[in-house]
């Protein structure tokens, strides 16, 4: 469209032209116009699990389908989290405890097995999503003050803590678990219900149309006041206070939209699986969904939902060497933190409420993009990791 | 559902319990020291590698687990076999143990050496960032991990022990045993010879500039990764010792992931004492172990590890960066 | 000067140290001899068991079975016992019948309910699976019962011994072995009557086994239970647990929970000079919990409504020729379990309906148990519970409990 009207006045030479003006176009095309282009992949995104494609298929083994669910629900938590730690920069090494918090309420609400009064499953999920809110404020508020590390320790304490309650608490039922937790409504032809825990398109399809919302809401919200204090607060907390932004808040902030991501996640999961129990909420699932941010690019809405899809498809692809699975992973952790310490996709960022329109005005060309952020450039440890002023 | 009904209705104690802590306060407060002791041996590792990189280093939990195994092959090869405890001459069995520390030692201060420079070194190289580090470790952890798994299978080594406790001499209505003795005297004697290494050595010097300011260390002279190398050595040379007292508490310990839930408590324990500080997670490991039992107590056995971490998150609220602050570099000179 | 310190520092605490080691002596054995009953005399290998190599004649083709549980995640040494049996039971079959070649197929849950709809839903399509042994676990059979009962595929499970299980209307669950109300009560019976106690601690782990076997025992023995300790898998450090125990002065622990985590307990009960008698259920019994308890494991009982396998030399030296090591807990059920499903393929019933008409009209007698089914899915016959103890490394049986 605009890609030929005029040189950019600051061009990098080092750049290869036509790589560049592939991006360029792209980057002058509204949101909009983006997704009506993305709209054949999306369509052959929900299109997967009816697909199944050989090599790509996780049978035999396990359930295509419910392999595809479970990996859409990592890309939405990768997405949640990403706010937390790509955006804001606040390393929570916590987060399961908001998706075994969702969890936990949907089946609460929706169990037989739960003494409290029912609710539909629908009605559960915002619920859900309001009550790890309250609980993202309950944390966050005593412990946002903290910095860096010291915030993954607390954040860390706090996961375990959840973990330990679902153990502890009787009306939780730890290991026991709920059963027939709720679902969405519909029967199939066969009077089946629609929603079950054996047939994962279902699940798949609302999940990924839940995604979709989320990323347009998070992208929303990215250019907007918000997105630019969170960027403000990663790359240098103590300027970004100097310099009027209310830092507290809006850390607040990033942690109750994370969580309530997490929240909503976790109750796809408590209603696709049917059944639960405190099993799979320890350190160590934390440490997985992390690692989905941080490998697939944290700050980058698509890397982080690439890294997702490495994190939770990888091992049921290769059940059938499930004893080296967990091998597979850490090796493929460490060799790509060695040769892409960035992630897959570095992060790139538009911080701009009306950027692409402000730019082709100004400068007649695509939004600036920028991938220099707190991941690739500034607090490397070479270069005086503990060097940040105090 | 009958069942868990009735059960529900037999559990009716009070919230706390305030008789058991009372009558148990020595008991637990020695088992307390104890298994302390061993959180603030580990503790070290995490700390001395905070101070100096800012790193925390997950896979310092796999150094400690490789150092169990050593142990228990150690004992091993010397012919040991799972079954009841043989009675050795005291000399024969200090020349054992010390042999296990030093083995022990050894290994878990090569695994920490490799982990370096094969996991951590490249990365440094490419001036990646801070989060880069910390999913290398979680890698790595795997990694460390998965070869004990594949190589050994996921039960835990049949208990092997030289050592049996024995009741020496009681405090109030607790019983104090050898192996109490043995490991607390231990593990606060290896942490004055860490303390004085790194407050009274050329060594130590270098650590700790390299913790208060890299690039001025750099230009004074410091040898950066080499002292970077010798910081993570000592953390797995520590640990290696912990691992021997850890396998003569407890000699079922050596199993592929049995090294986590440990390392956890004692990255909390440093944290808890002030990360980046030796006499931080001496204090923190000891207070953690102390805390559990204590909180153990009072609330039941189920809530031990929410009292570590309830504690841990009260402290860091009031004292944000632990109970004697954090400064590796900033120790007496 | 600083070395110099160091040195010194060292040789005080060798000094101290040959101290505090010199005073261990030899102690008196803590064990007393209370239960120290005569033993039953072991039953035989049952003359009439089934057995999974039919008559040789058998034809079939195109057919498996399969094996769902852990296989490399947690317990796994339990899901590898079972496993082992099943497999036994497949290689004689294959072995007796050339035309017969029954496929083994194995799906590792890893022990958590959160794969098994996954794994189940991918077996319910599989149309050659006719039946599964499996899943192990109670939490996993919850999460994935009602896709095997939609499915019309068959499942016996060799240890899941849950009663709620069976209570859920799936027309496909067979238990292979008694559940936990079979189990506590008799345990309590043992504790009390063969054992004298009159205080007995019970302690449980977060297992929905550990709990639900200890609220069985808990109500059988009604206020003989002096103190109620809960523990956590994968803990290692009882100290605060043992002091409490101590304090209770019991005449007997119940340890509710699996051998992983009650080699250390016990160890650690011992060490603590802890003059009790310990018992545990089937999920402690395991040679891996005597080989992991030390000193401790030979003052151990247990409870397991499990028939003792010594008389089954012929089951055992199969298995230990096959394994290189000995049969474990749960081995014999999956054995069974499978020689169930087998012998329903070599009389014909090679699709599922046919091999669940099969399953719910079997009455024969197993290795461990007369199997048959009432309508729920539970053994018809009540298993008996025997009791066990260690002599010179080995478990050995003790008495049945009657």
């Amino acid at each position: 469209m605009t890609t030929t009207k005029t040189p950019a006045p600051a061009k990098a030479p080092a750049e290869p032209p036509r790589r560049r003006s592939i991006s360029e176009w792209w980057n002058n095309l509204s949101r909009f116009q983006q997704w009506i282009i993305l709209l054949p992949l999306v369509a052959l995104i929900f299109a997967l699990p009816w697909l199944n494609p050989p090599l790509i298929t996780t049978e035999p083994g396990y359930d295509f389908s419910i392999a595809m669910f479970d990996v859409a629900r990592y890309c939405l938590i990768a997405i949640g989290l990403n706010v937390v730690v790509g955006q804001a920069g606040l390393l929570d090494l916590g987060y399961v405890g908001f998706f075994a918090i969702g969890a936990y309420v949907a089946a609460l609400f929706t169990s037989p097995d739960s003494t409290l009064w029912k609710i539909p499953y629908l009605a559960a999920i915002p619920l859900a999503m309001a009550i790890t809110m309250v609980f993202g404020v309950i944390l966050g508020s005593p412990t946002l003050r903290l910095r860096g590390d010291y915030l993954a320790i607390v954040t860390l304490g706090f996961g375990e803590m959840v973990r330990l309650f679902a153990d502890n608490v009787d009306a939780l039922r730890g290991n026991r678990g709920f059963s027939n937790i709720g679902a969405p409504p519909g029967t199939r032809e066969n009077g089946e219900p629609l929603f079950a825990n054996f047939d994962g398109k279902p699940w798949y399809v609302l999940c990924v149309a839940v995604i979709i919302v989320i990323l347009i809401l998070a992208g929303n919200l990215e250019r907007s006041r918000v997105g630019r204090a969170w960027v403000a607060i990663r790359d240098d907390e103590d300027a970004a206070e100097l310099m009027g932004v209310p830092t507290f808040r809006f850390k607040i902030w990033a942690f109750v939209i994370g969580a309530a991501i997490g929240g909503l996640s976790g109750a796809l999961y408590a209603g696709q699986q049917g059944f639960m129990n405190n099993q799979r909420f320890d350190v160590l699932t934390s440490v997985l969904f992390l690692a989905a941010v941080i490998l697939g690019g944290s700050g980058n809405k698509v890397g982080v939902m690439l890294g997702a899809f490495v994190v939770a498809y990888v091992p049921l692809r290769f059940l059938s060497i499930a004893e080296w699975k967990f091998m597979i992973f850490g090796v493929a952790l460490t060799i790509l933190m060695i040769f892409r310490p960035q992630g897959l996709l570095g992060a790139r960022q538009r911080l701009l409420t009306y950027g692409r329109q402000a730019y082709q005005r100004l400068v007649g060309r695509g939004e600036v993009v920028s991938s220099d952020t707190a991941m690739a450039g500034g607090k490397s440890l070479m270069n005086g990791g503990n060097g940040a002023p105090k | 559902m009958i069942s868990s009904a009735q059960y529900l209705a037999q559990d009716s104690e009070p919230w706390i319990n305030t008789d058991t802590f009372i009558n148990l306060f020595w008991a637990n407060t020695i088992g307390g020291l104890e298994y302390g002791s061993i959180y603030a041996l580990v503790a070290l590792g995490y700390t001395l590698v905070y101070g100096v990189l800012k790193l925390l280093n997950f896979a310092h939990s796999e150094v400690f687990i490789y150092g169990a195994y050593a142990t228990w092959f150690t004992f091993f090869l010397l012919g040991f076999r799972p079954g009841p405890t043989p009675e050795l001459p005291v000399g024969e069995l200090i020349a054992y143990l010390v042999l296990a520390v030093i083995v022990a030692m050894l290994v878990s201060g090569t695994t920490a050496l490799v982990l370096e420079r094969v996991a951590y070194r490249p990365l440094r190289n490419r001036g990646a960032p801070r989060l880069a580090f910390l999913i290398t470790a979680i890698g790595a952890s795997l990694i460390l991990q998965q070869i004990l798994f594949l190589w050994r299978g996921s039960n835990p080594e049949q208990a092997i022990r030289l050592l049996r406790p024995e009741t020496l001499f009681n405090v109030g209505s607790a019983s104090v045993q050898n192996l109490t003795v043995i490991i607390v005297v231990a593990s606060v004697l290896m942490w004055i010879v860490a303390d004085t290494f790194v407050n009274r050595t050329r060594f130590g010097r270098g650590i700790r500039a390299v913790a208060q300011d890299p690039d001025t260390a750099m230009l004074m002279g410091v040898n950066k990764e080499r002292i970077i190398m010798l910081t993570f050595v000592v953390g797995g040379l520590l640990a290696g010792a912990a691992a021997v007292f850890y396998m003569m508490k407890i000699p079922q310990g050596a199993q592929y992931n049995g090294g986590f839930l440990l390392g956890l408590k004692a990255f909390a324990a440093a944290v808890l004492g002030g990360i980046g500080n030796l006499r931080g997670a001496l204090l923190g490991g000891l207070l953690l172990g102390i805390i559990e039992n204590h909180g153990q107590a009072l609330f039941g056995g189920e809530w031990r590890d929410v009292v570590a971490f309830v504690v841990l998150v009260l402290v860091l609220m009031f004292r944000p960066t632990g109970i004697l602050g954090e400064s590796l570099g900033k120790a007496r000179v | 000067m600083a070395r110099a310190r160091i040195t010194a520092a060292l040789a005080l605490a060798a000094t101290a140290a040959s101290l505090v080691l010199g005073a261990c002596a030899p102690r008196e054995d803590a064990g007393n001899n209370a239960a120290n009953q005569p033993q039953s005399d072991a039953p035989a290998e049952p003359e009439n068991a089934h057995k999974p190599e039919g008559d040789g004649n058998a034809k079939c083709s195109n057919v498996a079975i399969a094996y769902a549980g852990t296989i490399n995640g947690e317990n796994a040494a339990l899901g590898q016992n079972i496993l082992n049996g099943v497999k036994l039971a497949v290689k004689k079959h294959n072995d007796a019948n050339p035309d017969c070649q029954v496929e083994l197929k194995e799906y590792d849950t890893e022990g958590v309910p959160e794969r098994a709809p996954g794994i189940v839903t991918q077996m319910v399509n599989d149309e050659q699976i006719v039946g599964v042994v499996g899943l192990p676990f109670s939490g996993e059979s919850k999460a994935a019962g009602n896709i095997f009962d939609k499915g019309g595929l068959p499942q016996i499970s060799p240890s899941a011994t849950n009663p709620t299980l069976s209570q859920n209307g799936w027309k496909t669950f067979f238990r292979g072995l008694g559940n936990d109300n079979a189990q506590g009560p008799a345990a309590a019976k043992f504790l009390t009557d063969n054992l004298g106690a009159e205080k007995v601690c019970v302690v449980q782990d977060d297992s929905e086994y550990g709990i639900g076997l200890a609220s069985e025992v808990k109500k059988a023995l009604g206020d003989k239970v002096v103190c109620d300790e809960k523990v956590k898998t994968k803990q290692k450090e009882f100290s605060a647990v043992v002091q409490n125990i101590k304090a209770a002065q019991p005449d007997a622990v119940y340890y509710s929970g699996y051998y992983q985590e009650a080699a250390p307990f016990a160890q650690q009960l011992y060490d603590a000079g802890v003059e009790t008698q310990l018992v545990g259920p089937d999920g402690v019994k395991d040679d891996e919990y005597v080989k992991g308890a030390g000193d401790a494991a030979a003052e151990t009982f247990f409870t397991c409504p499990c028939v003792p396998g010594e008389g089954f030399t012929k089951f055992a030296g199969e298995y230990r020729k096959m394994f290189d090591k000995d049969p474990g807990t749960y081995s014999v059920e999956g054995y069974d379990a499978a020689t169930v499903l087998l012998t329903g393929i070599d009389a014909g019933n090679t699709d599922r309906k046919k091999m669940l008409e099969w399953i719910k009209n079997y009455d024969a007698q197993g290795l461990s148990n007369k199997l048959g089914w009432d309508e729920n899915g539970e053994l018809a016959e009540t298993p008996t519970v025997w009791t066990y103890k260690v002599e010179n490394g080995k478990i050995v049986r003790n008495v049945e409990i009657k």
